[in-house]
């Protein structure tokens, strides 16, 4: 076989790989959608969810979510930045430092139901948090941290060591160097994991079954005073979100639509991740552009 | 490659002014022995070339002048600038860094402004006051021979400019911190004939004002530009002089074998 024929037959099996792919996912993607989309419409996102009649909506859900997922990157990204920064710019080639990694290695392929049960018996029992978002925000935590951390580190790794020394000969600290220098260059990368954990978290269920709660109290979207029991920014009530919702509709609901409120909310689910994924590279972009100065 | 007696060994004595000097510099990476017993005296204002085949040990011992090799290499032994020995323990590296700048091989601007590439760094040291700023953007850039080239575009992306430009930025950036020395890793050697030439030019001008020390590959460029020439084998320093004594004269074999492409 010659050169260019076995180079046609490569491209061809490359491209019939991707094909796939992308076969795979638009289906997916069309089917929730087709499914869902019609019946999303302002009453399903903006009423409460029912238990028995027809109807409900899933507004507390949907807030819900959205609220874990701000408090969950809250408290794991300053301590994923931190790490990430130790391993890629402090961290010495030894055995310590080896079996950090490794550890953060095996943390991240935990699977999310021994983390929603490891965080029921610590966050909820132990230290008698409850069903509440905040232990839910924190068993998130774990499984998200050494995705981040990982992502955090390598995308400083590849900024080149030109970068540090160019900031060094000219009498900045380290510290100054990183912070100012190389974290702006990793920026794109630690953005893109950050996405990419970001969705994790908000179409997670199994962890947060057993620490957030399955059950969704109506809580006064216009007290915004977060330690009153009925603020909706209460970080101590139980609270659904709406992958748990999913979850539940579908397997122990008695609703007389609970197919379409399902469909829906998965509907809604990937939608919202959409947005966010969008809007994170959108303004990502911005940011990058800004601190670099490129047009 | 041939074997040479290293403790034949020629060093003039600089009789000028001495911008930095070190004495019995050793270098260590692990347990490889990198430099051995280098002393040289680095005379004001005047351009020195370091010359050597590759892993001659010309590099590294360039990066000792303003402790670039923290953290990455044992060095041991003297480096005198202003009567203060700055390969001690208690200097402040960073201030030996503002006084000694560096450019490298590869152009290393930074991923920001052409103006924010030259600011930054002296913002972070302290200078705020926006006319001294921009007085020193002009005269860095003009300096470098650059200014009439980006004059217009001083708030676009470094990384727009071709190589040569983007290392004539970074000779630029270091000059901005008025530094006494300029040391120089083969700055050349990424670029074309054109850029190259721009960048020997932009050096004898620098030379007025700066002590200047280069490390180059090429011997043409040692010639044309430099007053001082030491040449480095495996460590050693062989022979330290001016330039067109080594380039017409040298006193030991190894140097004459080396110039005239003898060698190995």
């Amino acid at each position: 076989m010659n050169a260019k024929k076995s180079d046609k037959i490569a491209t061809g099996i490359i491209y019939g790989l991707v094909g796939i792919v992308v076969a795979i996912l638009i289906s997916l993607l069309g089917y929730i959608l087709y499914n869902g989309v019609p019946d999303v419409n302002w009453h399903f996102l903006t009423s409460e969810a029912q238990s028995f009649s027809a109807g409900g909506g899933v507004r507390d859900q949907l807030f819900n979510s959205l609220y874990l997922l701000v408090l969950a990157l809250i408290i794991s990204l300053p301590i994923a930045l931190g790490a990430g920064i130790y391993l890629s710019e402090y961290a010495k080639d030894n055995w310590v430092n080896d079996v950090i990694r490794t550890s953060i290695e095996v943390l991240s392929s935990l699977p999310s139901v021994v983390v929603g049960l490891f965080g029921y018996l610590l966050l909820v029992i132990q230290l008698n948090l409850g069903f509440s978002i905040m232990a839910g925000a924190i068993a998130l935590t774990f499984f998200n941290l050494p995705l981040l951390t990982r992502n955090i580190e390598e995308s400083l790794s590849s900024v080149p060591d030109l970068q540090r020394e160019a900031g060094t000969s000219l009498g900045l600290s380290g510290w100054k160097t990183i912070t100012k220098i190389i974290l702006p260059m990793a920026l794109p990368g630690i953005l893109t994991g950050l996405i990419l954990c970001s969705g994790r978290i908000f179409g997670e269920a199994a962890a947060l079954i057993y620490t957030a709660g399955q059950s969704a109290p109506s809580v006064d979207y216009a007290n915004w005073n977060p330690f009153t029991e009925t603020s909706f920014l209460n970080p101590m009530r139980p609270a659904e979100t709406l992958a748990v919702h999913i979850w539940k509709v579908n397997t122990e609901s008695v609703t007389p639509d609970a197919s379409v409120i399902s469909s829906a909310s998965s509907a809604v689910l990937i939608i919202v991740i959409l947005i966010f994924n969008l809007g994170a590279r959108y303004l990502g972009n911005k940011l990058f552009k800004k601190m670099t100065a490129a047009k | 490659m041939k074997t040479y007696d290293f403790s034949q060994q020629y060093i003039n004595k600089i009789e000028q002014e001495v911008a930095l000097s070190t004495n019995n510099v050793q270098v260590h990476y692990g347990k490889s022995h990198a430099i051995f017993d280098a002393s040289l005296s680095f005379p004001r204002f005047q351009i020195t070339s370091l010359i050597g085949a590759s892993g001659s040990g010309k590099s590294t011992y360039l990066r000792c002048l303003n402790r670039m090799n923290d953290k990455i290499a044992q060095v041991d032994g003297e480096i005198i600038y202003r009567n203060t020995d700055i390969n001690s323990k208690k200097i402040n590296v960073y201030e030996v860094r503002r006084h000694i700048g560096m450019v490298f091989q590869r152009p290393n601007p930074f991923a920001k402004s052409i103006k924010e590439n030259i600011q930054f760094a002296l913002k972070n040291n302290g200078i705020n006051d926006k006319n001294e700023l921009q007085k020193r953007l002009e005269t860095s850039l003009k300096d470098a021979a650059l200014w009439d080239e980006v004059k217009d575009d001083l708030d676009k992306s470094a990384l727009a400019l071709s190589g040569g430009q983007q290392q004539r930025l970074c000779i630029a950036r270091s000059i901005a911190m008025h530094p006494d020395i300029l040391l120089l890793d083969e700055p050349a050697s990424a670029l074309d004939p054109i850029s190259t030439s721009k960048i020997e030019e932009t050096l004898k001008l620098l030379s007025k004002n700066y002590t200047i020390i280069i490390v180059t590959h090429n011997m043409q460029q040692a010639s044309r530009i430099s007053d001082y020439t030491a040449f480095f084998h495996m460590g050693h320093v062989i022979e330290y002089n001016k330039t067109k004594n080594i380039f017409t004269a040298p006193e030991i074999k190894a140097t004459e074998d080396y110039i005239s492409g003898d060698f190995g």
